[in-house]
């Protein structure tokens, strides 16, 4: 019976793990990642490969974690789970090299088997993915044995090794790094060479593991003057290296960084609609392209109204028209339930973009043509057309949304919101006028949406209805969920995950939209609260553990 | 008489304010209802349009109203039941069209359509709404079943997330090219019906979608009145508690329901393939919303109802533009304006809405 149910288990992970592991393959990603070089000859799909196993013992020891705690069946468990997801990946592997797939799915094709077998014949390649994937298992259950500490430490130098492999390229490319290759006279590959990533996954291990070595007891006071002292230390230091920034990284990355500040702004905007006021807009990219479109009009000397006005005059108008339409949108949607109007301005947003392409309205906008030569803001008679001057504008635009956000979070009509978000009744019952609460939390939102899409407008030089599309909204969306709703540190660290990544790793824009919808879906079933949680949410949450621990304990 | 003034301006302040807004809103209403009537009789005093364009017109928009009530009910019964849009709905029945675009070709590929074609569409048929109901009971395994007890948005990101998770998979898989569905000898004909002097083509096809989605609406109707099954998932949908105690696996009728309706959004796929012979990963989007503003338009909730908003949608849809005289391009201003419309001023529907007070 108990054999059985290790085996069941066992079978049961390996499965799951198998068929996700089937549909990683299905999707190109290995033969993608094929020829991105970590350190030495280790590529990306290797360590995919390599995962799948982990995640099969993983998997395994969790499940059997309920029944037995003895190591003997859960060894036994995930040697069973990585040979069924190895059998299932050596299987794809021989299915694909002996049948012409390639009509249905596009990715079967002869890449992904030489990504599959590494130059081996291919029984030999099955054999390897089988054995990989069962001795990953095992090692997956047998670093439990390791003392936590040193464990933790292991898995962030192997992180470490990962993310500087993955962005060597990038890092090596930056203006400081060339810099200081100049004056030390060395010069860099392509690729992290392996005695480098291995040093690298030593020195960084054992800095975490030595830093990590005395977790003494410390009251809250101790914790609290410490960390306001960090807290300013902090401040100085990220102040100076976001100064420095642009200048220090060159012209590329001083694009993809205006990139992020844009979806900051816009992050930080619609954090306020959802995040604080728990109204969930989609359409919010329409008071985006508001925003930029009042811009190209007022100031591009091409535009319908040949105003030609400077970027410092439109601005306010932008900002005036975008919080103009949020009020709009807002006094018929006031009524709605949550789910409802989660859709009607998914529709709102469809609308202003299927507009912005009609021939109706074609002889003011442009049509799909677009409005051109909007010219980029002029900063005492400099005109800020590099993104490395472009960046402090948008840094500084930034810098006030933040800090207008951290007031408002702390302020009256922030807890008006909150209140709201929790229970729209309540919340009217102590006397919280909904309506300007909804309104103020609209209009407020589609400002910050305006001004960037203001300065997008500006940057662009030229504006089409394709920068306004439905998934603009959705990435926004998916940057403040994954990085916390209601936090403003988590939309910043959302931004750069999400716009930043992509535009660095050119392979990962291929299943960018696909890791959002996995994203948002894994974050809601796994930390509604995000990455970085707000500090309100955050007490929430902890609230909440702790009833339901001491619910367990009755 | 400082606190009766008090009081009274507590009491009357939010009266004053409601009312304001109400008036707005019905000024906005008779607004566009004076707009719309304004346009149509602009229209009719043209007499640009024969009887015969209308009639022709009208049967496009039952086409296409049939496909909307198809993917409607899916998302009224989810909504029946769980109170959540299922966001990615549209997403299940992409998964339809898909599914069936793969068997169609390879039928036509290897001839047997040619040779058989009934046999060969019915295996359509059969595949394109057996693979959706798989998708769609994973889906609800997998995302919203352990979200029933969170606040309203999560399972509602959540389904949003599934949706472009589901898209993009399809795209990944399949590629992004655009799939044909190849010509059905049997189906391209025509009738030609006479309307006074002028003749009007009927397509076979498009009776046969009319009278697939009467077949599968009649079944859905006895399968919910009749059947034990059908029982229990209005037993569920009353009251989740008490029909658990009364002995009813709620977990299994909320999966049956996923199921039933991915079966329909299916079905509706295979005839949105065969009708517009274009299939792509983003053919759901816009279909699904047409279809939740359909759901709206007769209730939420209310299956009778959903099966009539799809066709007044369907029928708004393609009469709209030549009654009102505007550009084709505008179509889906019209249904999505047409939804925000609906929303404001009757959230509960044309039809009313079976849950109401549940509200939650």
């Amino acid at each position: 019976m108990n054999r059985l149910s290790v085996v069941r288990a066992g079978i049961r992970s390996g499965l799951i793990v198998g068929v996700g592991a089937v549909f990683i393959v299905l999707i190109g990603m290995v033969q993608t990642f094929a020829k991105r070089y970590l350190t030495g000859d280790i590529t990306l799909a290797m360590v995919i490969l390599l995962t799948f196993g982990l995640a099969a013992g993983v998997l395994a020891a969790r499940q059997m974690a309920r029944s037995s705690p003895e190591l003997g069946p859960k060894v036994l468990a995930a040697a069973i789970s990585g040979l069924t997801t190895g059998v299932m990946l050596a299987g794809l592997l021989l299915v694909v090299s002996q049948v012409s797939l390639r009509e249905v799915l596009v990715n079967a094709t002869p890449e992904m088997v030489a990504a599959l077998s590494f130059g081996l014949p291919l029984s030999g390649a099955a054999g390897l993915l089988t054995g990989i994937s069962v001795a990953m298992a095992v090692i997956a259950v047998l670093s439990g044995l390791l003392p936590p500490r040193l464990r933790r430490a292991l898995l962030e130098g192997l992180m470490a090794v990962i993310l500087i492999g993955l962005f060597w390229e990038a890092i090596i490319g930056l203006d400081v790094s060339r810099l200081v290759m100049n004056f030390l006279g060395v010069k860099a590959g392509k690729v992290l060479p392996l005695p480098g990533g291995i040093g690298l996954l030593v020195v960084v291990s054992l800095v975490t593991y030595l830093l990590r070595a005395r977790p003494r007891p410390e009251t809250a006071v101790v914790r609290q003057r410490r960390s306001r002292a960090w807290r300013s230390i902090s401040l100085v230091l990220i102040a100076g290296v976001m100064a420095a920034l642009p200048f220090a990284v060159g012209l590329f990355w001083s694009q993809t960084l205006t990139t992020i500040g844009l979806f900051t702004l816009m992050g930080l905007g619609l954090n306020i609609v959802v995040g604080m006021a728990g109204l969930l807009d989609l359409g919010y990219v329409a008071f985006y392209a508001i925003g930029a479109y009042t811009m190209a009009l007022f100031s591009s000397p091409a535009s319908s109204l040949q105003l030609g006005l400077p970027f410092w005059v439109a601005l306010p108008i932008a900002l005036v028209f975008a919080a103009i339409s949020g009020i709009l949108l807002g006094i018929p949607v006031l009524r709605l339930r949550g789910d409802y109007l989660a859709i009607v301005t998914l529709g709102f947003g469809e609308i202003i973009r299927i507009l912005a392409l009609s021939d109706m309205l074609k002889p003011y906008i442009g049509g799909p043509q677009g409005i051109m030569e909007t010219p980029p803001p002029y900063f005492f008679g400099v005109p800020l057309s590099d993104p490395r001057y472009l960046y402090y504008l948008i840094l500084a635009a930034c810098l006030v949304v933040v800090f207008i956000s951290l007031r408002l979070n702390d302020s009256r009509i922030g807890r008006a919101w909150i209140a709201v978000r929790e229970d729209e009744d309540v919340a009217q019952a102590m006397g919280i006028n909904l309506v300007a609460a909804k309104l103020m939390a609209f209009a407020i939102g589609a400002c910050f949406a305006g001004v960037g899409g203001a300065i997008f407008a500006a940057r662009q030089g030229a504006i089409f209805p394709m920068d306004f599309t439905l998934f603009v909204s959705i990435n926004v969306l998916c940057l403040i969920i994954i990085g916390g709703m209601g936090s403003i540190p988590g939309v910043i660290t959302g931004a750069f995950f999400l716009i930043g990544l992509p535009e660095v790793l050119r392979e990962v824009d291929e299943y960018r939209v696909l890791a959002y919808g996995a994203g948002l879906v894994i974050m809601m079933l796994v930390r509604p609260g995000g990455l970085l949680p707000s500090a309100r949410r955050r007490l929430e949450l902890e609230e909440k553990a702790e009833e339901v621990e001491t619910d367990v304990a009755r | 008489m400082a606190v009766v003034s008090q009081e009274a301006r507590i009491s009357r302040a939010p009266a004053v304010k409601l009312s304001l807004n109400r008036i707005l809103l019905w000024v906005v209403g008779l607004g566009v209802t004076a707009l719309v009537v304004w346009r149509i009789a602009g229209t009719a005093a043209q007499g640009l349009y024969g009887p015969e364009i209308w009639l022709m017109q009208t049967l496009n928009g039952l086409v296409q109203g049939s496909m909307y009530a198809l993917v409607a009910l899916g998302y009224t019964m989810v909504y029946g039941i769980l109170l959540m849009i299922n966001f990615a709905h549209g997403e299940i029945f992409m998964i339809g069209a898909m599914s069936g675009y793969f068997v169609l070709n390879g039928f036509h590929q290897s001839g047997f359509l040619a040779s058989n074609p009934v046999p060969a569409l019915l295996i359509t048929f059969l595949v394109g709404m057996g693979v959706p109901p798989i998708v769609g009971i994973l889906l609800e395994r997998i995302a919203y079943r352990p979200l029933r007890r969170a606040p309203r948005l999560v399972p509602l990101i959540c389904a949003i997330g599934a949706s472009f998770f589901l898209q993009q998979a399809v795209r990944l898989l399949f590629g992004i090219r655009t799939k044909v569905y190849p010509t059905v000898a049997v189906l391209s004909g025509s009738w030609t019906v006479s309307v006074g002097e002028r003749e009007v083509r009927i397509q076979h096809m498009s009776v046969l979608i009319i009278v697939i989605t009467m077949i599968l609406m009649v079944a859905l109707f006895l399968l919910v009145r009749k059947t034990k099954i059908g029982k229990a998932m209005r037993a569920v949908a009353e009251d989740k508690e008490t029909a658990a105690l009364m002995g009813i696996d709620v977990d299994r009728v909320i999966m049956v329901t996923f199921a039933i309706g991915a079966v329909l959004a299916g079905a509706a796929g295979v005839m949105w393939g065969l009708w517009y012979k274009q299939v792509i990963h983003t053919v759901g989007f816009i279909p699904g919303i047409k279809a939740f503003t359909a759901a709206v338009l007769g209730g939420i909730g209310n299956i009778p109802g959903a099966m009539m908003g799809g066709l007044f949608l369907g029928f708004v849809e393609a009469i709209a533009p030549t009654a009102l005289d505007i550009s084709t391009q505008l179509k889906d201003v019209i249904s999505f304006g047409l939804l925000v419309i609906v929303l404001i001023f009757r959230p509960s529907g044309i039809l009313g809405e079976v849950l109401t007070g549940k509200k939650a």
